[in-house]
């Protein structure tokens, strides 16, 4: 469990992270989305003891970081795959990182096989490796001590597809077995196929935090009909208010089933029906991005 | 690929497992020392260091005359490639956590950042004595070598105070490397002003003549200068030592780890 309470963070006039509070509950894996520069991983970095917070406080398995004894058999944490010494070999870096936790030689080798660096592989620099390569080792070694928890910040860059695929449901078994997860991203179908829950920051606040259907319900529901002016008509009469999308779909703010009555009663015809996959949060997040964007334009 | 490794129950509990204990020092200081042969750059200083003083040693063999071939004289020429290659190694131990952003593995698996630091001091400390030892053997043996083909004279004549000023000077140079590293948390400015701040000051004091007095006492290097010249540290000696030493070590120390206890580790 990580518990993260009032967390702020001020550079100079800059407020990075303002009063941040959120859980990442065990056996379950917690989605931490934001656009660039929201403020997501100068929060990681004070959840691990790394940047001082100007206020607020954050624990782990109801400790602070700093008090975990031996941290990293407690917390497997990625805050930056690359950033490794270039010159050590993967085997190397999970080797220093073992002795760290005092854990046996064989432990190297074992990780090394799951994240599929083995053979070779594992005995060439990190400089040499792509990022994808940089991610797996890093998962490897958050992985090495056998933690309950998992903070991990943005552990997909640079995987492909099967690596996305395949972290996902590594992410997803750690869950089940009781870890806690966080990880950040800042794209949201990245995250959304393996979260459960999603906090999402947008300059340095929470802007949502709730579990993944019921942040994708309040996206509403799409409507697609025949006749759309039809559609139009009964949506009208029946109260819902509702957005055109652009290919002439309607995004409902209405459950399916009130939808479906509404049309029943009218007797339009109705060629597509389903929740707005997340639609709102989509444009909650674009609006994020945006409102950064004008802020540059005018300052 | 596979996760079977990882399909054992973790524990549920709210609480860290009580059964996983701190990490002892030991093992830190056991890290620390490997992190400073497994990189390349760690890899080919050492080994720069030892053929440089090999290569000093030869070159000696040959151009002194056979009456200066002592154990003492070998010990000397040991001491000028490594005085000036062994704070490098002092440097790269703390610079290179900033450079090559392994800090931010460093000190989640161990938050105490004091801790690191002693670990990483005692670590360069060992590795500088080892050097030393190497060095003496090394002397020894050419001392040998002097004896059976140049014609040498041979002498062991070597006093404990030799010794143990030789130990001081290198230690005092890995120390003062180490301290500079810390505060600059960079390993060019670092290495850059360890070797131009002493020179600029040197020139300083002798163009001064009012300042060749105080020389002693504000520059690390004259205050070690008999080192190289009797080989053995006096009464007077010492003080300069202690002055300049704080001024150029343990101030520099000091603030360095002041700044690394409240730096924020960060990737970029």
């Amino acid at each position: 469990m990580i518990t993260v309470e009032e967390l702020s963070k001020r550079y100079g006039a800059h407020q990075s992270v303002d009063r941040v509070s959120f859980r990442a509950q065990p056996g379950s894996v917690t989605g931490f989305l934001g656009p660039n520069g929201a403020g997501k991983s100068t929060t990681m970095r004070m959840m691990t003891g790394l940047t001082p917070p100007s206020a607020g406080r954050s624990t782990i398995l109801g400790v602070p970081y700093a008090k975990l004894p031996n941290p990293g058999r407690h917390v497997g944490v990625l805050l930056d795959a690359s950033a490794q010494h270039s010159g050590r070999t993967g085997r190397e870096v999970l080797r220093l990182g073992a002795t760290v936790m005092g854990l046996r030689r064989q432990r190297v080798n074992e990780m090394l096989e799951i994240v599929g660096l083995s053979g070779d592989e594992g005995d060439r620099r990190v400089g040499n490796y792509s990022l994808g390569m940089r991610q797996r080792l890093g998962i490897a070694h958050a992985l090495l001590g056998d933690p309950q928890v998992l903070i991990l910040d943005e552990p997909a860059n640079g995987l492909d597809p099967a690596g996305i695929h395949w972290m996902r449901g590594l992410l997803k078994s750690f869950a089940d077995r009781g870890g806690t997860v966080l990880l950040s991203s800042h794209l949201l179908h990245e995250i959304e196929v393996v979260a459960d829950h999603l906090v999402v920051i947008g300059r340095g606040a929470i802007v949502a935090d709730g579990s993944k259907a019921e942040l994708l319900n309040a996206a509403g529901t799409l409507v697609r009909g025949a006749d759309p002016d039809a559609l139009a008509r009964c949506l009208d009469n029946a109260g819902y208010v509702y957005q055109i999308e652009p290919d002439g779909a309607y995004v409902v703010d209405a459950t399916r089933e009130q939808i479906a009555t509404a049309t029943a009663r009218h007797g339009v015809v109705v060629t597509e029906l389903r929740g707005a996959d997340g639609a709102g949060l989509e444009d909650m997040f674009l609006q994020l991005t945006a409102d950064d964007a004008r802020e540059k334009v005018t300052a | 690929m596979s996760t079977a490794t990882h399909q054992a129950p973790l524990h549920l509990d709210a609480s860290p497992d009580p059964s996983v204990t701190p990490v002892p020092f030991t093992r830190l200081l056991r890290v620390e020392l490997r992190k400073l042969v497994d990189t390349r750059a760690g890899f080919w200083l050492l080994t720069a260091i030892g053929l440089i003083t090999v290569a000093v040693i030869v070159v000696f063999l040959f151009v002194a005359d056979p009456d200066q071939l002592t154990f003492v004289n070998f010990v000397g020429a040991t001491a000028t490639p490594q005085s000036i290659l062994l704070p490098v190694l002092g440097i790269l131990a703390v610079t290179a956590e900033w450079s090559q952003r392994t800090g931010l593995v460093t000190f989640t698996l161990e938050p105490s950042r004091i801790r690191i630091a002693v670990a990483k001091l005692v670590a360069v400390t060992l590795v500088g004595l080892l050097a030393v030892v190497v060095a003496l053997g090394i002397a020894a043996l050419s001392n040998l070598a002097g004896m059976a083909f140049m014609d040498g004279a041979g002498s062991w004549n070597v006093g404990a105070a030799n010794v143990r000023d030789f130990f001081a000077v290198q230690l005092i140079g890995i120390v003062q490397g180490f301290a500079f590293g810390m505060l600059l948390m960079n390993t060019a400015a670092a290495i850059v002003l360890y070797y131009v701040v002493p020179i600029a000051w040197t020139v300083l004091f002798s163009m001064v003549g009012a300042l060749e007095n105080a020389a002693p006492w504000l520059d690390v290097n004259t205050a070690m200068a008999p080192a190289f010249d009797q080989q053995t540290f006096r009464g007077g000696d010492w003080a300069h030592i202690a002055v300049a030493g704080t001024i150029w070590v343990v101030v520099p120390l000091a603030l360095g780890l002041v700044r690394l206890l409240r730096r924020e580790v960060k990737s970029a």
